[in-house]
């Protein structure tokens, strides 16, 4: 038994064991994703961070230690972020059309969802804080941390709200879109994506390649106007 | 292959490094999206190589998103005090937001034509 446990200290120490149980634990999400016809509650990185964070509860591991492994897959999230532009380049020939609805609805979109949280949580009675560091919470992590900071919210806070809101978007984007009526790839890729970031836009690319490149598009303009938008709609309210 | 992923990574590389001399309140990697989107423009074409990188490295997105997705358990107890508040304020807000994009979009784009999926 004693042996067992010195084979766990040394495993838990490195990097291969977290960075493996990242990878199966996202196969299994994955696969009970398919299993059940990509039913939308089961979205794969709910499951995944729900398994891991259970797994982690389970054996005392702090985030730091679980973090030191899995950062060789969060790594990759730069190049993925770069590597939008392939598939939104093969719909250059759209966007040179589309570009003034798509940039009045990021607007529409952007502003919406800032102030919908601003609303939302003073109404609702949370703190100042938790308010300040929901309001990015639509643009994509290092961008909403960057905003949180400025504005006096609590930058990793934000970057749960983040992920909170990304999931959420992948869940009930594309669903809501239908229960709309609405039938374009591109619209409900580009809604999402704004709303909701790189989590909605890798949900996007599980039901088309053109919602995925909208979506990617949706994301990447977002970033821009959130960091513009939250300073000078929190500066419109102070004025009420 | 290896050539492009280096390629995604200068891309990344030469963002962070705009970001920061500029003071620009953005990403790198955002700035090495619109690089590389240049790029293809001005090649006319992509690689297949590169098509081949990039839909390697998107199938699966999601699973990028699980690491930091993780941190989540650093917060519970701020989440667990403010539960109901917070779920109304992020869910709604995530709605409305999607809602209010589309329908901004249908409105402007109603006469034109586009292949549905």
């Amino acid at each position: 038994m004693t042996e067992l446990f010195e084979v766990w200290v040394y495993l838990a120490e490195q990097p291969l064991l977290w960075l493996t149980l990242t990878l199966v634990c996202y196969a299994a999400a994955h696969a009970l994703f398919k299993a059940a016809n990509g039913f939308a509650l089961l979205n794969p990185v709910l499951i995944a961070v729900i398994l891991l964070v259970g797994i982690l509860a389970l054996t005392n591991t702090t985030y730091e230690q679980y973090f030191a492994g899995a950062q060789f897959v969060h790594f990759l999230l730069g190049p993925a972020t770069v590597a939008l532009a392939v598939p939104l380049y093969s719909h250059a020939q759209q966007l040179r059309r589309l570009w003034l609805p798509l940039s009045i609805a990021l607007i529409a979109g952007s502003t919406t969802a800032i102030v919908a949280a601003l609303v939302l949580g003073t109404g609702l009675g949370l703190e100042r804080e938790i308010i300040l560091s929901l309001l990015p919470k639509s643009a994509t992590t290092p961008v909403a941390m960057g905003v949180a900071e400025r504005v006096g919210g609590i930058p990793s806070l934000t970057a749960v709200f983040v992920i909170l809101t990304g999931i959420t978007g992948a869940i009930v984007g594309v669903p809501l879109l239908r229960l709309l009526g609405e039938r374009k790839a591109s619209t409900k890729g580009f809604a999402v994506g704004v709303a909701a970031h790189g989590i909605a836009t890798a949900s996007a690319f599980q039901h088309s390649e053109r919602a995925g490149a909208y979506a990617g598009l949706g994301m990447g303009l977002n970033a821009a106007l959130t960091a513009l938008l939250v300073p000078a709609l929190l500066w419109l309210f102070t004025l009420f | 292959m290896i050539g492009f992923l280096a390629l995604l990574l200068t891309l990344q590389l030469i963002g962070e490094i705009v970001v920061r001399a500029l003071g620009l309140p953005l990403p790198g990697p955002v700035i090495g999206m619109l690089l590389l989107f240049i790029g293809l423009g001005l090649r006319g074409s992509t690689p297949t190589p590169l098509n081949q990188l990039a839909t390697g490295l998107l199938q699966h997105l999601s699973l990028l998103f699980v690491p930091a997705g993780v941190g989540v358990m650093s917060y519970l107890a701020i989440i667990e005090a403010n539960w109901a508040a917070l779920g109304i304020t992020i869910i709604a807000s995530t709605m409305l937001a999607i809602v209010v994009t589309a329908l901004t979009l249908r409105l402007l784009t109603r006469r034109k034509a586009e292949q549905h999926d």
